[in-house]
């Protein structure tokens, strides 16, 4: 039976990256579209995404589905082998408080340090480093945030892992180092490495000068503001 | 199975009302305990260390922190007694998407309201229109988000109900002039008792915003 997946993402978005590294743990193969979105949004996206106009979008059999975590939700749910979420309904919902704090907390505020003028820095960046060591504390000696192999927690906190690390370099910010965070920084090493993992990262010398120029963006909007 | 249940919860916060519902619904019995804010207990700060805030389910000692894990907990435990969330995988990934949409729009505009006055009221008062337009036609014909009976959507959305008089006043609007599908939705949630009992009364949440309104120093 042909089962249509098709994932409308972005190259250097960590969101869309959560929903390919997802469906590669589960081994589901599909078709990855890329989308302008900085240019032109095709007309595919604005229908399968009306309310939001963003990627990533997962489309199964005609059906969409979008934001990155109610996606990660859907292919656990549907490709139900290789699971990465717990199924005990008190570590699940551990699981599902970690990734609501990296999404509403760390991964924000790592970003807003990143870009944020001179003055307003350091304010941004010892929140930021609060929540990396709240963050760390939910390792609390494991591999990885799931335990033994990649779970849910894992694929969302890439976005600190990888694209937060990648952006740090560009700013000469040291924030996820190995002496402040080691079990964090240890972890990003490790999941980084998986094979699994890399084959869909985005090339560190592609992303470099787009996140440079991204963050340039930021400034200038921020300065005009 | 229920074992000890706490809520450590406030009146008028619409994400404590989440999870009133939701136990209500399935009439679960729990002990509910009022937070003062100002002065939190030692079991809050205990229980919710990283965000410090309510509600806090704590289930046999564990606790369970944000009002829309908290539901899908309250599902997932409780699933033979009236399921809130699908078991459809696309149609939990629809009710998913709703529910994230009310918690990214619905409560920042609704603070704006009440809070701002001017050009930034008014397009606060603009798009929380708009997002109760969307929702509207998300709810369509059906009686409740969740079809015939309460569902997900319908418990993380009608909470706010109980704050539409104090944005109404705070803002000099009627959402039922704009929305009148939304408002007979309500008051079909309205009827069922596990809706009726855990939102407070509007004027007294308009009292408390009032107050709030004065600490804040907000004309």
């Amino acid at each position: 039976m042909g089962e249509e997946v098709k994932v409308f993402g972005y190259w250097a978005s960590p969101y869309s990256y959560r929903a390919e590294l997802a469906l590669k743990l589960k081994g589901v193969s599909y078709e990855y579209i890329n989308e302008d979105i900085f240019g032109n949004k095709s007309d595919l996206l604005l229908k399968y995404n009306p309310v939001h106009k963003k990627v990533p979008i997962l489309l199964h059999n005609g059906k969409s589905i979008v934001e990155s975590v109610v996606i990660l939700e859907y292919i656990e749910e549907t490709w139900k082998h290789n699971l990465y979420l717990p199924q005990d309904p008190y570590d699940k919902a551990t699981a599902r408080f970690w990734i609501k704090f990296i999404d509403e907390k760390c991964f924000p505020t790592l970003w807003l340090a990143a870009w944020s003028p001179e003055n307003e820095r350091e304010k941004v960046t010892n929140e930021a480093c609060e929540y990396m060591k709240t963050l760390e504390s939910a390792l609390n000696g494991k591999k990885f945030f799931g335990g033994e192999t990649i779970g849910m927690v894992d694929i969302v906190a890439s976005s600190v892992g990888y694209f937060i690390r990648v952006t740090q370099e560009i700013m000469g910010l040291n924030l996820l180092s190995a002496d402040k965070f080691p079990q964090l920084f240890q972890w990003s090493e490790d999941f980084a490495n998986c094979s699994i993992v890399k084959e869909s990262l985005p090339p560190r010398d592609k992303l470099l000068p787009f996140v440079k120029g991204l963050i340039a963006k930021y400034q200038q909007d921020n300065a005009k503001a | 199975m229920a074992g000890e249940l706490v809520l450590l919860d406030f009146w008028p916060s619409p994400f404590g009302m989440r999870s009133r519902i939701a136990l209500a619904e399935k009439g679960i019995p729990y002990e509910y305990r009022e937070e003062d804010l100002r002065n939190k207990s030692d079991l809050l700060l205990q229980m919710n260390p990283v965000h410090k805030k309510i509600p806090v389910l704590i289930h046999n000692g564990k606790p369970v922190c944000e009002s829309v894990i908290q539901v899908q907990y309250i599902d997932e435990v409780w699933h033979d007694k009236a399921p809130l969330i699908p078991s459809d995988p696309y149609q939990r990934a629809v009710a998913r998407f709703w529910v994230d949409f009310i918690d990214k729009k619905i409560y920042e505009l609704g603070s704006k309201i009440w809070k701002t006055k001017g050009e930034e009221q008014a397009n606060a008062k603009k798009e929380f229109i708009e997002c109760l337009k969307l929702l509207e036609g998300e709810l369509g014909d059906k009686t409740y988000f969740g079809g015939e009976s309460l569902g997900y959507v319908d418990v993380a959305l009608v909470p706010f109900y109980s704050w539409f008089y104090a944005y109404e006043k705070c803002g000099d609007f009627s959402i039922e002039a704009e929305c009148p599908k939304m408002i007979a939705w309500v008051k079909r949630c309205m009827q069922k008792e596990s809706v009726a009992k855990s939102l407070p009364d509007q004027e007294k949440v308009y009292e408390f915003i009032l107050q709030l309104k004065k600490v804040f120093g907000i004309e």
